[in-house]
């Protein structure tokens, strides 16, 4: 097979369409107005430091939307995300705790545990063919049950390691936060993959069409266990991330991740169903998402009110561009 | 390219449901009795109204939810309607005679209105139903934080009583209570040409469409009755807890409760198959499985381990039928 006919982006005027990817631009879009209708309300919006700042809290929300995309892609979802995250913490920081090698140890051990729940999602979906919305919530709830037997309910008392302290809230270039360079090593390696492997295309046609995929030799089932191995492991990067920005790790620190990750996949034109989407709009969905959250916490929105625009405007955007072909 | 999407799954013959309904309905039994005879404290009238309690609570979710699943969709927000319900139904069942009636209608109108919009959204904005009720649900959430940003309320005693109590000195409440929704609810609605149609789209929408049902309606009383039902029981966990409270915790917990009763009732959810009698059996089923850690003497910590671990193995159990497909592109309908 050539390149040609195997690229999710075949033909040049295909191409060029992609390139002005409505949803793409419409989130663009609404991050430039977020940002002008903050500059009306204080002028720290435009300055370098907050927007750095506002990239730095992105970080975290742009490593779990990578991982929430490729499961997007094949058209599965993983809703296990906010335990994974707090497991992912947990486990670095209990690692931590046995001295100089456990330090060491933290962050490898803290990944392998999310990349080992998201196995088991891969071997549940693409093995035994279970929905993953279904299988997903129940290993969250598994992790959960874990983390709760593990800490007796309570926020552990273990801290982070001081290497997921520099790697949350170093800079290792001046002026550049760490945790923002993790997430653009990570972007890098994420566009590479998709546009130019074989795993990455293979996401891309078990979305568009799983039969057709499986037909032309595509092992579509270890695709899919890879992709929510992925997903898993990038989402306890996060969550180790995460206990060195908060320096240790707490109950419930994930909860607020799933509905924000996804919701970055979606409103930056990835297709709910898989099969089509591009990195760039992902990146697109992260920083409007963030700038969202920046802006209603800094007009000291209560969290009733922020969970109320935050459903509202996430329902307008999909159902802006996020619809569905009607029935024929 | 329509052919593969108009091929209708091979339902199995009715025996094997019941049957399947049957071994389930044995194993409650056997759970209860297991409960019964290996702990001091079950026969008190406490812990039986606890267990059917929180088993008619999770079963009433999962009658609504199996509306939604059999179309092959999902509805995520039920638990977080529950909750919504349960701080509106905090404010409003403080009063007497008329005032109670019109509070006890508003909250199930309420949670109608909820369903509602999950409906609107699904089947005429035509959005992913896991996103849409995972969107709306952050909505109904900030409007429970908005009813009470702290817990607390009263309402009628009296009335909350009633609910609790023993019909007859004899039959609980809360499980006469269930039997009239299942009766009243699930029995005529999928007998209904708008029941038959959600089951004709879960098994193939594409051919349910064509053969002209009506696809569009089915859909949005499924999302409808599913909100409904969760304002039922946001009402009744309001009447056992006198208050209202906004937690994100528990309302989660309940949108899972739902479903792991629905996979352990033997609903498909791939939708097409399946009742909401296996549901209730199946949510019965999870609350007693859950309170047979206290038959072993366990720490209540490890419950929601041991529940996960549970709708884990039901899941396992459930997909083994795909061991068996002869051929692999069945897989992929």
């Amino acid at each position: 097979m050539t390149d040609e006919t195997t690229s999710p982006l075949p033909s040049s005027p295909a191409r060029a369409r992609r390139r002005f990817d409505p949803a793409v631009a419409i989130a663009f879009g609404c991050i430039l107005l977020l940002l002008l209708a903050g500059s009306f309300y204080s002028r720290n919006f435009l300055s370098p430091d907050y927007l750095l700042q506002q990239l730095k809290v992105a970080a975290f929300l742009g490593i779990i939307a990578t991982g929430m995309m490729d499961v997007i892609l094949i058209g599965q979802i993983d809703l296990s995300v906010p335990w994974v995250v707090t497991t992912g913490a947990m486990a670095a920081c209990a690692v931590n705790s046995y001295g100089p090698a456990g330090a060491v140890l933290a962050v490898p051990f803290g990944v392998l545990c999310g990349a080992a729940i998201g196995a088991v999602n891969g071997l549940a979906v693409g093995y035994m063919r279970v929905p993953s919305m279904i299988v997903t919530l129940a290993t969250n709830a598994v992790a959960q049950g874990l983390m709760v037997v593990y800490t007796g309910g309570f926020s552990p008392q273990d801290s982070a390691s001081p290497f997921m302290r520099t790697l949350a809230t170093g800079n290792l270039i001046p002026g550049v936060p760490n945790g923002v360079l993790v997430w653009g090593a990570i972007a890098a390696l994420a566009v590479f993959v998709l546009r130019r492997t074989t795993f990455g295309r293979s996401l891309y046609a078990i979305g568009n069409r799983e039969r057709a995929a499986y037909l032309s030799g595509i092992n579509t089932r270890r695709i899919a266990m890879l992709a929510f191995v992925i997903s898993g492991a990038l989402s306890a990067l996060a969550g180790v991330l995460l206990a060195g920005y908060a320096s240790k790790a707490s109950q419930s620190m994930g909860d607020a991740y799933l509905l924000p990750a996804i919701a970055a996949v979606v409103l930056g034109g990835t297709h709910v169903l898989g099969g089509k989407g591009s990195y760039l709009g992902t990146i697109a969905g992260v920083i409007l998402i963030t700038l969202l959250q920046s802006i209603l916490s800094v007009m000291q929105m209560e969290e009733a009110g922020r969970q109320l625009i935050y459903g509202f405007v996430i329902i307008g955007m999909l159902l802006l561009y996020g619809r569905q072909k009607a029935a024929q | 390219m329509s052919l593969d999407t108009t091929e209708t799954k091979v339902a199995p013959k009715r025996g094997m449901s019941i049957l399947f309904s049957l071994t389930l309905l044995g194993l409650l039994l056997f759970l209860w009795l297991l409960l019964a005879f290996s702990t001091n404290s079950f026969w008190t009238p406490n812990n039986i109204s606890n267990l059917l309690r929180q088993g008619a609570m999770t079963a009433i979710l999962a009658v609504g939810q199996t509306f939604v699943i059999i179309t092959a969709g999902i509805d995520l927000s039920v638990g977080m309607i529950l909750t919504l319900t349960n701080c509106l139904a905090s404010w409003v069942l403080a009063g007497t005679g008329f005032e109670l009636a019109f509070g006890v209608m508003g909250v199930l109108g309420a949670g109608l209105l909820c369903g509602m919009l999950n409906g609107l959204i699904v089947v005429f904005g035509r959005l992913q139903p896991i996103v849409a009720t995972i969107a709306t649900s952050a909505i109904f959430y900030g409007l429970a934080l908005l009813l009470r940003p702290t817990p607390g309320g009263s309402i009628n005693e009296d009335l909350a009583d009633f609910f609790t109590s023993k019909l007859f000195g004899l039959v609980p409440a809360s499980l006469a209570f269930l039997a009239l929704v299942v009766l009243l609810v699930w029995i005529p609605y999928s007998r209904s040409v708008l029941g038959r149609t959600a089951y004709a789209i879960g098994s193939a929408e594409q051919a349910a469409y064509m053969s002209s049902m009506p696809v569009r309606k089915a859909k949005f009383a499924a999302y409808a009755i599913s909100g409904f039902m969760a304002g039922i029981g946001g009402l009744y966990l309001t009447f056992f807890s006198y208050t209202g409270e906004a937690a994100l915790a528990s309302g989660n917990a309940y949108t899972l409760f739902s479903i792991a009763a629905i996979v352990l009732g033997g609903v498909s959810l791939a939708g097409g198959r399946g009742s909401a009698i296996g549901a209730v059996f199946g949510a019965l089923a999870f609350r007693a499985i859950g309170d047979l850690l206290f038959v072993f003497d366990l720490d209540p910590l490890w419950q929601p381990l041991f529940q996960g671990v549970v709708l884990i193995l039901a899941i396992a159990i459930g997909s083994i039928g795909f061991a068996r497909v002869r051929n692999r592109l069945e897989w992929f309908q």
